[in-house]
Formats: C-alpha cells, structure tokens, sequence
C-alpha cells in the first residue's frame, strides 16, 4: 500500500533505552484479530502502557506528556521475535515516521521499508549521545535527512551517517512499494515461474 | 503508479558462474530462485510454495481487491488456520466474534481466490509449520514464505523457508516474487554425541544462548555436524524452527536420505518421473567443499545439558545444572537484563531447579510433532500430573493427534491424569483462550519467553517435551534426567 513519502524529519522525539524490545511487547498477539490496518496505534506497547483495568502505567514514556514526536528512539536490537507487520503499523499509526537504534531486527526492518516507517541504524556511542540529550531537554530536536542519509542533533549540530538501500531509498522519497515494482516485471515472473515446477 | 528502473539479467545464467564458484547449499538454493537482480537493490526471488493463515493475511488480501488483482498462482498457495483457532470444542461456533471474523476472511478469500484452505475441521488442519511437512508441500530445495517467523522451520528439508510480513505476503500472493537482498551465510556444526536426555529443543536453546537473540541477524544459518545428521526429521525441524531466534532470517540442513524418505509419496510431493528429475536436484544440495561463510561456529553436542529459560528472551537459557548468570557476566545491558529477571521473579546466582511451576504446555511448531508426544509420554508414564498443574498438551495437527492415538500414547497419558487438545497454536501467543494467568509460571516447549508471550502478565520457561513433563509431575523445575528410566 502506498505511504506519505519520506523526505527530511525534524522532530523531537521519544526515548525507549530498553534492549531486545520484541514484537510481542510492541502488540501483543491479543490485538492481531482485526481484518483491516486501522486503530493498532491504540495498542502500541499496549501492556507496558496501560494497566490490565485499562489506566495509563504513569512510568511509560509514552504516558509522560514531557516526551513527544515523530521519532522513537530505541536500543539495540529493537524489533526482534514474531514478523508481525502489524508492530510497524502500531509504531506507524501511532505518529511515529522514524525508529533509530543501533541495531535491528531483519524482518521488523523490512516491515518498516515497506510501510513508509524508516528505520535508522547508527554507532552505539551515537545512540548513547542521543538518549543523553533527550534526558537532558526532552524538547531537544532530532534532523533525519533520508536524501543525504544523516542524522544531526540540532542543538548540538553532532550528526552521523546511516545506511540504505538505495533501491529502498527511491521507494521510500517517493512513496512506492514493492508490488508496484514486481507487477511492472510481471511478464518476466511468469516466463520464470514456466520453467519451475511447483 | 510505474517507476522504471534499470536491472540487468542474474549472473546465474551464466555457466561459468557455476564453475568458478564453490557455493553453500544456501547459495545452490537462493540462486536458482533469482528472477532478476535490480541493480544496487535487492534481488527478485521467485516462491515457490506461500502457506497463510488466518492472522497476517487478511489486510494483504485487502490489498489485491484494493489494487483490483489476483492470486497470480492460487496452486502454489495453501492456507490453513491455526493462530487463533480454540483448541477445545472445535465442532462448536467460535466464541470470540473478533477470530471468527479473521477465520471468516481467511475462508471466503481462499474460495475467492482459489486456493486450498485447511480450516478448523478439516482433516489436515494444523499449525502452517506442522502441515507442510506432513503433505509434503516442504520440498528440498523450494523456496517457502509464509507471514510467520517461524516458516524457518521448513529449512530441515533443505529449502530456504523464512517469514515475511504482510506487505510481502500481499507481494508473493500479487506475484510470487519477494524482493529481498540476499542474507550473509553463517554455519553452525555441531559435533559430537548428545547425552540421554538431550534433545533437539536443548541443542537450539543451546546455541541461542551462546549466540544471544541478535547473534545471527543479517544471516541465513546452515546447520551441520554429527548431531544434526543423526538426528530425525522432527528434530532438526525444532531446531530450523527456532532460527529466527538468535536473529536469523532462516535455518537450514542439506538434505539426506532421511529427508528424501521422509518426503516420499506425500500428498503434494512429485511422482514418477518428476520425483526422479527433482531427485537430480536435491542430490546436488550440500554445501560444497571449501565453499565461504561469512561466519562459522563449532560446539560440542556433548557439552550440552537439558536447558531451561530464566529470563525474557530465548537467548537467556542455561543448562539445567548452572545457576542464573550475574548481571555483569553477561553481554549487554544490565538495567535490561534486571528488568527481565525482575519480570520472572528471579534472582542472580539461583539455581532453577525446585522452581514452583503452575502451567506445563507441550506443542507449536516447535515441539507440537510426533516424536515431541513420545518424549513427554515417557517420562510421564507410571506417574502422575502433579495435583497443582495445569497441563494443555496440544497437538500440532490432526495427524500428530491421530498417531497419538494410535500409538497409544493417549492411554498412557490418560491414566497419568493428562487429557489432549485439539490442534491449533494455542498457548504458545495466546490469542485463543489458552492464556496462562498473571504471575503464573508456564514450563513451555514452544519458542518464546516474551513477557506476556502466554497471556497478560505470565513467566514462560522454555524446554523441552521432557523437561515440560518432568515439571508437570513433580509440580517443579525438575532435571528430567533423574526420570528416566528408559
């Protein structure tokens, strides 16, 4: 499904300094049962965020009005476990267009290509930077420039490089998706698919 | 919308490629699939069999009809439900109007579109994982998506099998292609014999702990040593099966003669003549000699105890004789690693064994098979459940229900004081009523120790069927290796 196109982000945005964050804590499987993408972001972190008699957990970041923006900051590792795409539709639907750590997982990164979420990889020490600036003054800003593949705390003008794909790179400036891209070769799959047995 | 953009033709066609390269069986595998290789991008790789189910397909679905297109080919597509089916009282209308509805998508799309649906009922239903294998859709050197992590699982038979989120899934049903760049490649040889009352369970959790649940992102895994070859299909399926685990994108093994007499004469295997030009194929599949990985590792199958999980991920398992790791022992954070032991009420330094447990689950992909029923039976045999357990044994499909049956194993199950369920994932994600209750603890043969993985607020400990059954006899974490008596 085509997405908002990505350009640059500024923003501030929201520290999450946990490792290994899974799949399963950023949607439980419990909210999996709806037949179309909408209202996930509801349930974003959902037992993190909330009580089981539905209060807001007044010590999750996404509970402290302090904390807001477009980025979510998270540690190494982030989006391990289950393929759900259904985590990056959480994390999308919620408001936020760009997840930095400093390592992720495959398929969660995928997932967020796919859907217009982009995925920013940077140094640890950089990531460690960043969640110290925010601790700081959590109205501090973050540039995520996707055509020049950077990103720069605006307070203190430090910034690093992240890496694309640059096939990934054009779709996600202009908002394509793959399956525009493989119905455009389609005549060459099924010249393929003859030569292959099911 | 269309965009152009320039490829070129793969590489692969060219024979002299073939000469020069030494090549994995992972590479033998990935570019035969190579439709094309968009330049600076990733490839296109043709799918050879897509499996569904009911909870990360419908919006993909959503996406054809909104694109106004077709399954492109509905006969290498197969659908079956099992997320969040019930596992009790299967004849019964769903209760939940939520996964009634999902199931509901999943079997008007399958007759839409064309394709075979396995639904609650069906003789052949079951978890994707289960049935693949058990019909024979898991071919040797297929390439097989499915929009689950665990489709690693498939990789026992030598095909290259991972999980895909649903805009791929909505991509393989458009065009049976997925855009993917190819994973770096990582061998794991495990050497050496395994002891009594080790498992294929124990040897994955194993691995994970020494590699963590980040040691093999970006990489596709191939398994290989002296235990990996000699052990059963069902075995080296639990240990593809719980690839993704340490990161991987997938797992496989090169395929033998088990494998092929596994295969032989399933319900969607070639016959005939073509199973003798497939043969050609498979024969070839094996990682040739001096062929490059990106990485290697190499343990000892001796080495190797019962293992259990004490934390929040599968990468936290130790053998059953160790204590928990201290916090500065371990790689990593130790605010995280603090965090989840205080989640499992645990502490550094214990010991896990004589740990109260109050919920025991045997099945999933991972051990929900024939063999998982057989390990579990033996050691439960002549004793009984402990009165405070609460056990669900849940098959993984029909079939591993009807050989549980048929090999008695239900008898001797009965008159230990356990009863069988009907097949589905059941506690494994919970999304079915099979949740374990806040706080409580749950000895599991399925594959994560997510916090809240079995319900809102449950302790899930990993194991084996083995160590699963010792703890529901003894009401604790037991080494099942002071059971056996076989």
């Amino acid at each position: 499904m085509a997405y908002d196109k990505f350009d640059i982000l500024n923003s501030s945005a929201v520290p999450l300094p946990i490792e290994n964050v899974d799949t399963d804590q950023i949607i439980p499987a419990r909210f999996l049962k709806a037949t179309e993408r909408i209202g996930f972001g509801e349930n974003l972190f959902r037992d993190w965020r909330y009580n089981n008699d539905n209060t807001p957990k007044e010590d999750f970041v996404l509970n402290n009005s302090t904390y807001s923006g477009k980025i979510l900051v998270g540690a190494k590792n982030f989006g391990s476990g289950s393929s759900r795409e259904h985590a990056a539709w959480a994390i999308y639907d919620y408001g936020f267009r760009c997840v930095i750590s400093s390592f992720f997982a495959d398929i969660f990164r995928n997932n967020c290509l796919n859907i217009g979420v982009l995925p920013v990889q940077i140094s640890p020490g950089f990531l460690e930077h960043i969640f110290a600036i925010i601790d700081e003054d959590p109205r501090s800003t973050l540039t995520v420039d996707l055509p020049n593949q950077k990103v720069t705390i605006d307070k203190t003008g430090s910034s690093e490089g992240f890496e694309i794909n640059p096939y990934k790179k054009e779709n996600m400036t202009n908002g394509f998706d793959d399956i525009d891209y493989l119905l455009n070769i389609k005549k060459d799959i099924k010249d393929f698919a003859q030569d292959t047995p099911l | 919308m269309i965009f152009l953009k320039l490829s070129k033709p793969a590489d692969y066609k060219n024979p002299y490629f073939y000469i020069i390269m030494k090549k994995t069986l992972f590479d033998k595998v990935w570019d035969k699939h190579v439709v094309q290789q968009i330049v600076e991008g990733p490839d296109v790789l043709f799918i050879d069999r897509h499996m569904v189910h009911e909870v990360t397909s419908p919006v993909a679905f959503l996406g054809l009809k909104n694109r106004n297109i077709n399954v492109m080919y509905p006969e290498r597509t197969f659908a079956t439900a099992d997320h969040n089916t019930p596992t009790l009282n299967q004849h019964l209308p769903i209760k939940d109007p939520l996964s009634a509805k999902q199931l509901d998508a999943l079997e008007k799309n399958a007759a839409e579109h064309g394709i075979s649906y396995w639904g609650l009922g069906h003789e052949k239903n079951g978890i994707v994982h289960v049935v693949g294998p058990e019909y024979g859709i898991t071919l040797p050197g297929a390439t097989i998506v499915c929009g689950d992590s665990h489709t690693s699982t498939h990789g026992a038979f030598g095909a290259i099998a991972f999980g895909i989120g649903t805009s791929e899934v909505e991509m393989v049903l458009s065009t049976q292609c997925i855009l993917q760049p190819k994973p770096k490649k990582m061998r794991i040889n495990i050497n050496g014999t395994l002891q009594k009352g080790v498992t294929p369970k124990d040897v994955a959790l194993f691995i994970i702990s020494k590699l963590t649940t980040s040691g093999a992102t970006g990489h596709f895994v191939e398994y290989a040593g002296e235990v990996i070859k000699n052990m059963t299909m069902e075995g080296r399926m639990t240990v593809c099966n719980l690839s993704i685990e340490m990161g991987a994108r997938g797992g496989m093994i090169a395929p033998d003669k088990k494998t092929f007499h596994y295969i032989k004469n399933r319900e969607f295997t070639p016959r005939g003549a073509a199973w003798d030009k497939a043969m050609d194929y498979w024969q070839e599949l094996y990682t040739d000699e001096g062929a490059d990985f990106d990485k290697e590792f190499f343990f000892d199958g001796n080495e190797i105890e019962p293992m259990i999980t004490f934390g929040t991920n599968p990468g936290m398992g130790m053998g059953i004789s160790k204590n928990i790791p201290t916090a500065d022992s371990i790689e990593g954070g130790a605010s995280t690693y603090q965090k989840s032991l205080n989640y499992m009420g645990y502490k550094e330094g214990e010991s896990m064994i004589g740990k109260d447990i109050d919920f025991v689950f045997i099945g999933s992909c991972t051990n929900g098979r024939i063999e998982d029923f057989r390990d579990f039976t033996k050691i439960v045999k002549g004793r009984k459940k402990a009165d405070h357990v609460t056990a669900w044994l849940v098959p993984g499909s029909h079939k591993v229900e009807k050989a549980i049956k048929e090999e008695g194993l239900l008898d001797i199950l009965h008159a230990s004081g356990f009863e069988l369920r009907e097949p589905g994932c059941s506690a494994c994600l919970a999304m079915n009523d099979d949740k374990v209750p806040q706080g409580k603890y749950a000895v599991s043969t399925s594959n994560r120790n997510f916090e809240g993985r079995q319900g809102p607020g449950s302790r899930t400990l990993l194991a084996s069927p083995m160590m699963a059954a010792a703890a529901a006899v003894t009401g604790k974490v037991t080494d099942p290796r002071t059971l056996i008596n076989f």
